[in-house]
């Protein structure tokens, strides 16, 4: 593969912003445009462009993770706030919201649906991942 | 209570996940797969239990009321047909921890299977019919790859006709949906049946009510588009093919029972007489079919398609008899079918080929196994006292009742050519002799040890035992089916349930 010097120092700074990004995305979810999906697109296009600069295995040590456990993660966050309406006696998928304050950053309110959207980024990322892992090996 | 009714789509789920994250312990996949499909089959009865003690049950997921949300719905009709789901699982899980190999088994095939089952069941309990087009995508993608995996190159073959077709089906679902989405307005299956019943005829109903019936005639393999099902059926391992016997082409005559009796049902002429012909070509086409052959899994593929035309037979003809008949008979028809699968894969580990003229003489090594293949395989031609005498018995004289002697012919004809084929069977791999020409390339191929030979035998057994349960407590299943079948042709308790338990 041909190896250039710009695209290795662009994606050094590009790939962490990239990341930071699609956490914003993850986090405004819910009501305005955004969400686990798309987030967890931008989050693998990091690591993407991380490997066409470097190599695969390069941006497979970055992951840390097997992309296919991300995926058994993500399935499985998405599962459990599934199914948390259900202790509270509410039917299964009904939504539940906390009101959080935080230090600094002040009222939040956080849901199921969160979590559930949680679930998708990492099924997401993992999923594309996976896919483009094992194309770019062969 | 409430968690109880969507167990049957959780339970496969959890099970999935959590085999998927153990993917590299093979053990853990083995026991967990298992367990999983013991469990599915555990709240299969419960459930059955409460929906025959206080009638039909339903949760609108997420508190979205109906038809707003997504309803799910039990009545007697899908509860069976879960319990049959759980069955074939449990039965299909434990043939699975010899008969599928290492490579299988770490490419992911127990999630993949609990992901199928999510799949089935799914389409089995829910109220929405753009919900049920999204189960079928759960269960298409799921069986493709199952079909596919391996990588042997007849099998990637056998998955790119199987896909194709389901894709052409899945296309003409949605254009179906879409249609009377645009008409009526609502997707909710009992919202439907309310509006539909107080509409005018038209010809857009018409055009949706048979873009649906092809779709899952597609999926069920009627005439005459069941060709994706002999070519594709006979290529995966032996557990895969009785799993894709057993269920998949009933969901497509489940969802064709479940639309023809609750929402298209004000143009019986029509759309049911269309139903009977279509089922009367399908038996025919189907055991003729299944003479020529001579592997032993293409002609039992055949097969499964002429016995589809049974159950849309019942459909076509729509009273309450009939109706329980077909139900009786998905219910044999499920084990029967299944089992038979799963033999032909013990034949073939005990001779090495499914090819009929290369094996042989199993009645001599073998005698257990012979009495095995019998019970299903006679119950299947319909001889009493077996399950599948009484499933017939009750179909014929539902179409005797209404005077429909052409198809009460056909039924009985076919009848006696699927006994043939059994015997063709019977006689090829377990009475005559060894061909001596192959017998000592063969010989070296029982590799079996005694306890994998007993892990093999004991789901057949247990299906045998049901088929013989079936067919001895046949009055308590024939009361069952006869509820489930008035419940299905008056939809007002249904309505009620999906509409009434507002929470």
């Amino acid at each position: 593969m041909m190896h250039s010097i710009i695209l290795a120092i662009a994606t050094r700074y590009l790939s962490p912003l990239i990341f930071l990004f699609s956490l914003i995305f993850l986090f405004r979810g819910h009501n305005s445009p955004g969400g686990g999906f798309i987030g967890g697109l931008l989050a693998a296009g990091g690591f993407v462009l991380y490997s066409t600069a470097f190599c695969v295995t390069s941006a497979k040590k970055k992951l840390i993770i097997d992309p296919r456990t991300l995926i058994g993660i993500g399935l499985l966050i998405s599962f459990i706030s599934a199914f948390l309406s259900l202790f509270s006696g509410k039917q299964f998928m009904t939504d539940i919201w906390w009101e959080v304050t935080l230090p600094l950053l002040g009222k939040w309110s956080v849901g199921t649906p969160f979590f559930f959207d949680i679930g998708v980024y990492f099924v997401v990322a993992g999923v594309t991942l996976t896919i483009i892992f094992s194309l770019s090996e062969e | 209570m409430q968690i109880l009714i969507v167990l049957p789509i959780i339970i496969p789920f959890a099970t999935a996940i959590i085999a998927f994250l153990a993917r590299k312990w093979r053990l853990v996949q083995r026991v967990w797969g298992t367990v999983g499909a013991a469990g599915l089959l555990i709240v299969a009865v419960m459930l059955f239990k409460i929906v025959h003690q206080d009638g039909i049950q339903s949760v609108q997921i997420g508190q979205w009321p109906a038809p707003y949300g997504i309803t799910i719905v039990v009545d007697l009709f899908s509860a069976v047909m879960v319990i049959m789901a759980g069955i074939i699982a449990f039965t299909v899980s434990i043939y699975s921890l010899i008969d599928i190999d290492e490579q299988r088994l770490a490419f992911g095939y127990f999630p993949l299977l609990h992901i199928l089952l999510m799949g089935i069941n799914g389409a089995f309990i829910t109220g929405d019919i753009f919900n049920l087009y999204v189960w079928f995508e759960v269960m298409l993608i799921a069986s493709f790859v199952l079909l596919a995996f391996g990588g042997r190159r007849l099998q990637m073959e056998a998955a790119v006709k199987y896909v194709t077709l389901n894709l052409v089906s899945s296309a003409l679902f949605l254009a179906g949906v879409g249609i009377l989405y645009g008409k009526i307005g609502t997707l909710n299956m009992a919202d439907l049946a309310q509006k539909l019943a107080i509409e005018p005829q038209s010809h857009l109903i018409s055009s949706s009510a048979m873009l649906f019936l092809v779709a899952f005639g597609i999926k069920a393999g009627v005439f005459p588009l069941f060709f994706w099902l002999p070519a594709s059926y006979h290529r995966p391992p032996a557990a895969v093919s009785a799993i894709f016997a057993g269920l998949l082409t009933k969901v497509g005559v489940y969802a064709l029972i479940r639309v023809f009796t609750l929402i298209f049902v004000h143009n019986l002429e029509f759309t049911h007489s269309l139903i009977i012909v279509i089922a009367g070509f399908t038996m025919v086409t189907g055991v003729l079919g299944a003479v020529a052959q001579y592997g032993m899994r293409r002609l039992l593929a055949f097969h499964i398609i002429s016995q589809i035309g049974y159950m849309i037979m019942g459909l076509g003809l729509f009273t309450p008899l009939a109706l329980a008949g077909v139900l009786v008979f998905i219910v044999h028809n499920i084990i029967a079918k299944s089992n038979l699968f799963l033999i032909s894969g013990i034949v073939h580990r005990l001779r090495g080929s499914y090819h009929l003229k290369e094996v042989g003489g199993l009645y001599k090594t073998n005698p257990g196994l012979a009495i095995l293949f019998m019970i299903p395989a006679l119950s299947l031609a319909g001889v009493p006292p077996l399950s599948g005498f009484f499933a017939k018995f009750i179909l014929i004289k539902a179409g005797l009742e209404v005077q429909n002697y052409y198809i009460v012919a056909v039924a009985l004809i076919v009848s006696v050519l699927t006994l043939f084929s059994m015997t063709k069977i019977w006689n090829e791999v377990f009475w005559k002799d060894m061909p001596v020409s192959i017998d000592k390339k063969m010989s070296t191929k029982t590799n079996l040890t005694s306890k994998q030979y007993i892990l093999l035998v004991a789901p057949v057994c247990m299906l045998a035992i049901i088929t013989i349960t079936i067919g001895l407590g046949s009055e308590w299943i024939f009361g069952v089916a006869k509820q489930a079948a008035e419940q299905l042709l008056d939809p007002t308790d249904y309505i009620n349930a999906v509409f009434g338990g507002k929470s």
